[in-house]
Parts: structure tokens; sequence; C-alpha cells
């Protein structure tokens, strides 16, 4: 099986999809001449040409507005926002129409878009370019929220995205671009979006995460693993649809749980599953359920700071220890 | 023109009046939720502009829409329907007053967010022009909805990209109940279309042949790959904002003045001229009202949506019929 970055991964889930379907434009700030600015698609401008990929002027609101008209008039639009933090900017097209066009109208039309966006710290990019806010987009009915870990689930995961008929925002972590990993052979090797994956099979405790701390997560699991805790590893790969049936297995299994994002706690990710499997597993509880999440705070510029405010591989494993 | 067509458009005007009249009658029944928008006072903007287009050209709007829905050709019974949240609407009952919508009559909406379906308009617009189809887009707003950034953002874009959207304001001088001389830093919307180079034009908006021709000379701009266009109408509500509005903000006499410059009265006259008879015309206010009679019938004995239509068209897939476990 190839070995590549999650950066090639994504820029090659692109380029198929946009080979095999000509309804597929790319669509966002520096994503022509300039070839993106995380470099996912570099020769894209020079191959498909200026019609199928767009630069745009630096107007958020409009790119995803732009978008979702396009899609309800049979383009396949992927839309890049530079970083989900530009988001917010285009959080009434994404929120308010991407995620109801199809309801509010009855089914008439829909928005197929992808919205490829970055989200995560740890660059000294400051407070307003540092944030994890995927949870947020998660609320909404009618959006799907995706934010894959490894190179295969990028890959097959941004296709599924494009082949389907849902809006989809796409999130992939700022630094794990260089992530490396094996990704099947295949054009039309898909990764469905709503399934989470066990991606470390493990007895003792069972730990939920997605995205780059799934990355934290697995480091913490096989320093656990030297001293005979076994840990298995949940990656969600998508936080709506919510996938936890490999959960709940895992905790009637387990009996403990551990919830990993980078994101702030309040209403995050561990608080919505960790409810969920209060909800379904209560009988199977053996100890209160742990999160781990980044420090209530606007993350800070100076590079200890910042690390000191984001989940690491000691936070995790304390957390693993004290469900035990 | 002829006699015919003159007449066809005397009567759809005279329908959206007769329908937003009965809308306020149901409104205050309780019958109609939510906000209503009623259109009356500027008919000949929607109805005039409208008939302007080719089939294949696109319309969408925003929350004050039965107006253009009925201009696009929606039926009034399926407006109606959708305001009394009937499964018989055009939207099933989901989208209500503010939503009317019917993809077959590319009129893509009704949308409730100032400024929001501007930018929607864009990507219609490219679209059929990346498909190397010739159809233009009709994007109304009002005068309220150049003062926010979707307005600003969306006009550059079509600018840079050449979209064929004729941009139309009704311009009815408020933004709910700011006028726009509180409201704008210029008096007339088209001087904001200026700072982006559109082409642009201001129209009488209670004259339906002059906006009907401004209309024309704008779309045939759009549609020889010119790029986008931008028209206000001139026009005026004789309703509030919507129907809780106490209208402090402007004087009876204002209304009164404007009402004699009546959309309506001023076509009666033009189809005078034009040798029409007055039997003719009032034949044609007499099929209107019976089309709106119909329309409330139909509403009213239509059903209600069933229950798991609740869980219907959130996603391409069926929804979970319950709470996600």
């Amino acid at each position: 099986m190839p070995v590549m970055t999650i950066r090639e991964a994504v820029s090659q889930a692109l380029w198929e999809e946009m080979e095999r379907d000509p309804n597929v434009i790319i669509m966002g700030e520096e994503v022509g001449m300039w070839g993106g600015t995380y470099a996912v698609t570099k020769g894209f401008y020079d191959h498909f040409g200026a019609e199928r990929v767009r630069d745009t002027p630096i107007s958020e609101g409009v790119i995803i507005g732009a978008a979702v008209g396009a899609a309800m008039n049979g383009l396949k639009p992927v839309a890049e926002l530079m970083t989900i933090n530009f988001a917010f900017l285009a959080l009434d097209q994404i929120v308010n129409h991407a995620a109801k066009i199809r309801s509010m109208f009855g089914g008439q039309f829909e928005a197929p878009i992808v919205i490829r966006t970055t989200s995560g710290g740890g660059k000294q990019l400051g407070a307003t370019h540092s944030q994890t806010p995927d949870v947020i987009f998660a609320h909404f009915p009618g959006l799907k929220v995706v934010a894959p870990a490894t190179p295969a689930d990028a890959k097959g995961l941004l296709k599924a995205a494009i082949r389907g008929r849902d809006p989809v925002l796409f999130i992939e972590h700022s630094t794990l671009y260089q992530e490396r990993g094996e990704v099947p052979e295949g054009v039309d090797v898909l990764v469905p979006i709503g399934q989470s994956d066990i991606k470390r099979p493990g007895q003792d405790v069972t730990l939920i995460t997605y995205s780059k701390m799934l990355q934290t997560s697995m480091k913490a699991a096989k320093q656990l693993e030297a001293e005979g805790i076994d840990v298995e590893v949940i990656d969600l790969r998508s936080l709506r649809p919510l996938d936890l049936d490999p959960v709940y297995a895992s905790f009637k299994k387990t009996n403990r749980a551990v919830i990993v994002e980078e994101g702030w706690r309040s209403y995050g990710v561990g608080a919505e599953v960790a409810a969920r499997i209060y909800e379904q597993c209560f009988d199977y509880l053996d100890a209160p359920i742990q999160r781990v999440a980044q420090k209530e705070v606007p993350l800070p510029y100076s590079a200890d700071l910042e690390k000191s405010a984001i989940p690491n591989v000691n936070d995790v494993v304390a957390a693993v220890k004290a469900v035990l | 023109m002829e006699q015919a067509e003159l007449l066809r458009l005397y009567q759809q005007m005279v329908v959206i009046r007769r329908l937003e009249e009965k809308c306020a009658e149901l409104y205050q029944q309780g019958k109609i939720g939510g906000f209503l928008h009623l259109y009356i006072g500027q008919e000949a903007t929607g109805v005039g502009a409208i008939s302007a287009r080719q089939p294949q050209d696109n319309v969408i709007t925003a929350y004050r829409d039965h107006g253009i829905a009925v201009a696009c050709g929606m039926e009034p019974k399926v407006a109606l329907a959708e305001m009394l949240g009937k499964i018989t609407g055009c939207c099933k009952g989901k989208g209500g007053s503010m939503h009317l919508a019917d993809k077959r009559l590319r009129f893509w909406g009704g949308h409730a967010i100032v400024g929001a379906h501007i930018a929607l308009s864009t990507g219609i617009a490219l679209a059929n022009k990346y498909r190397k189809e010739d159809a233009v887009t009709l994007c109304f707003f009002g005068d309220g909805a150049t003062n926010i950034g979707y307005f600003h953002e969306a006009l550059n874009l079509a600018a840079v990209w050449d979209l064929p959207i004729v941009f139309i304001c009704e311009n009815n001088q408020y933004g709910m109940g700011t006028s726009i001389e509180r409201a704008s830093a210029v008096p007339e919307m088209r001087q904001k279309a200026e700072g982006y180079g559109l082409p642009n034009a201001r129209v009488d908006g209670m004259e339906l042949l002059a906006v009907q021709a401004a209309t024309a000379t704008a779309i045939a701009h759009a549609r020889s790959g010119k790029g986008p266009y931008f028209l206000e109408s001139l026009t005026y509500r004789y309703r509030g904002h919507s129907m809780g509005d106490p209208e402090r903000y402007r004087k009876q006499d204002e209304v009164r003045r404007w009402q004699a410059d009546d959309p309506l009265g001023k076509f009666e006259k033009v189809l005078l001229e034009a040798g029409v008879s007055q039997a003719e015309i009032e034949q044609r206010e007499t099929t209107a009202e019976a089309t709106i009679a119909d329309a409330v019938r139909f509403a009213e004995e239509s059903a209600f949506p069933p229950p798991e239509e609740l869980w219907t068209d959130i996603y391409a897939e069926p929804a979970p019929q319950a709470q996600p476990a």
C-alpha cells in the first residue's frame, strides 16, 4: 500500500474527484495561482484551469454563499476557508443556509458543498488563529462535520464528502499535513461519513478522540502499554453524524472511558460523548468518565504558554490512570 | 404590447394585492403564524421586472416574497397553503411566508436573513455561466440590504467574475422602521453599485412598464456576457414592515401620498389608453378575487404535515426517527 502524507492524501482525493466529475470546482482564497496556503492544491490551477480552480477575494461570506448557490444549481463546489477561525465570518451561510436549504424548502433544493478548512493550535498564531471550535459546527442538524487524523481517512472521507449530497465541513488539522500513513489504492475507495473507527484495540480503558488528539492519544496508549495498561482508542472521525455504537460496545467491555479533544472542555465533544455513555451504559460504569481538553483561555502567542494550554501525552496518561 | 399581455400583467398585480389583503386577514385570525411581510404597493416592481425574464432565467428574493412568487408563476393556493403550514404548500409547510420557493419555476426562494441570498445569487449565476448556459439571475432585495456586508461582497465578486446577474434593489425607503436618510450614507442605492463599477439605472417602481423596460435592458446586458447590472426601483410599501409594526416612523400623509401614485391605478390608465374596456378590467378583477377565494378554500381544506414529516428532508438519506442515541 502506498505511504503518503495527509497533504498528499487530501490533494489526491481532490484531484481524482475533479478528474471524475466535471461539476466539481474548487473556490477560495489562494487556492489557484498560489496553490493553496497549505499547498494542497498545488498544480491544480495549471491542470484544471481558472474556471474550475477559482481564486476568490477575501470575502468569506460570499465564498460560502456562492458555493451554496452553485450547489443548489447543480455544481459540486469544494470551498476552502483558510482556517476555521475565518468560518465565523461565514457562519450565517454555513448554519443558516447550507445546513437548512434542504429542509426549509421542503426538499426541493440541496446544498452538496464541501467546506475544507483547518483547525487547531500549536503554531504560535495567536488567539484568533489557533482555535479548535469544531463542536460549534457539529451543533447544527443538516450539516455534517468530519475531521480525519490519518492519510487514509482524509482521502476516503473527502471523496465521500464530495460524492455525497449533503453539506460537509471537512476539518483538517493545521499541524497534521506532514503525518504519514498507508493509503489504499483505487479512485473509488471511500470512507463512509459517520462511522467511528477503532484505531487501537484494548481491554482496560476506552479512549475516545478525533483529529490531532488521535496522534497524542496513540502515543499515550503506547506509553501505557509499557506499564501494562491496555487502552482501546476510538477515532470518531465525524462529529455529526456521531457514531457511538463502537464506543458503547467498548465501554461495556472496559467500564471506563476517557475523552480527549483539543478544543475547550465546556459544552465540548467530551461533554456530549460522556453524557451519551452515561445515558446508554450507566450500569456498566466503574469510574467517573474523564475529559481531557484545552485549558479555558484564549491561546497565547508565546510558545511555552501556548503549549501548556493544549492537551499533551502526559495529560492523557494521567486521565487514563485516573479512571483505573 | 398586446392587450392580452397587458391584461395578464394587470391581473397578476391584482391577484397579488388581493392575496396580500387576505394574508393580513388570515394572520389576524391566527391562521398564519410567524412573521408576515406584505408586498402591497410594490406590485409593479416584481411583476414588471419578472415579466422581462425568459423561462431559463432565475429569480431569488428576500422575505417579502409573496408577490415575487406569484409573478414567477406560483399559484396563490400553493403559496397560501405554505403560509397556513399545510403539506400542500410549496415547501410542505416547512418554510412559511418568508421561504416560498419553486424550483420548477426557477424561483429559488424567499430568504429571511437580510442580504444572505445576494451571496447565494452569485453561486446560482456561476453554475449557469460554468455550464455555458445563457440564463440570467434576477436577485431582488430591499434598500436595507445594501447596508450589510453580504451586499458588498456579492457585488464585488459578481463584478470580478462577470456573473450574469441583475441586482434589483426594491427601494421602499425603509429598512424595517429606519428610513434611508437615517440608515444609508448615500441617498440612492445605485450609488453603492457605482463603487463596484456596475452599470446601473434608477426607475419609477410604481410604473410597471417602466420597470419592465429597465429590466429588459438590464437582462440584455447580463445575458450578453458583460457581467452584472444594478437596477434600483423606487417604490413604497403601504403596510408596515411586518404585521407587528406600530408605524411610528412615518406619517399617514406620506402613505396617502404614495397611495395616490398606486401602481394598479396607474396601470389601469395604461390599459384604458391601450383600448381595453372598463368591463374587461373589471372582469379581470373578478377573476382575481375568485382565484384568491379558491386559494383560501384549498389552503384551509388541506392537511397539516403528518408527524413523520418532522424527520424528512434533513439529509439526503433519512434521518433517524428519534433523538440520536
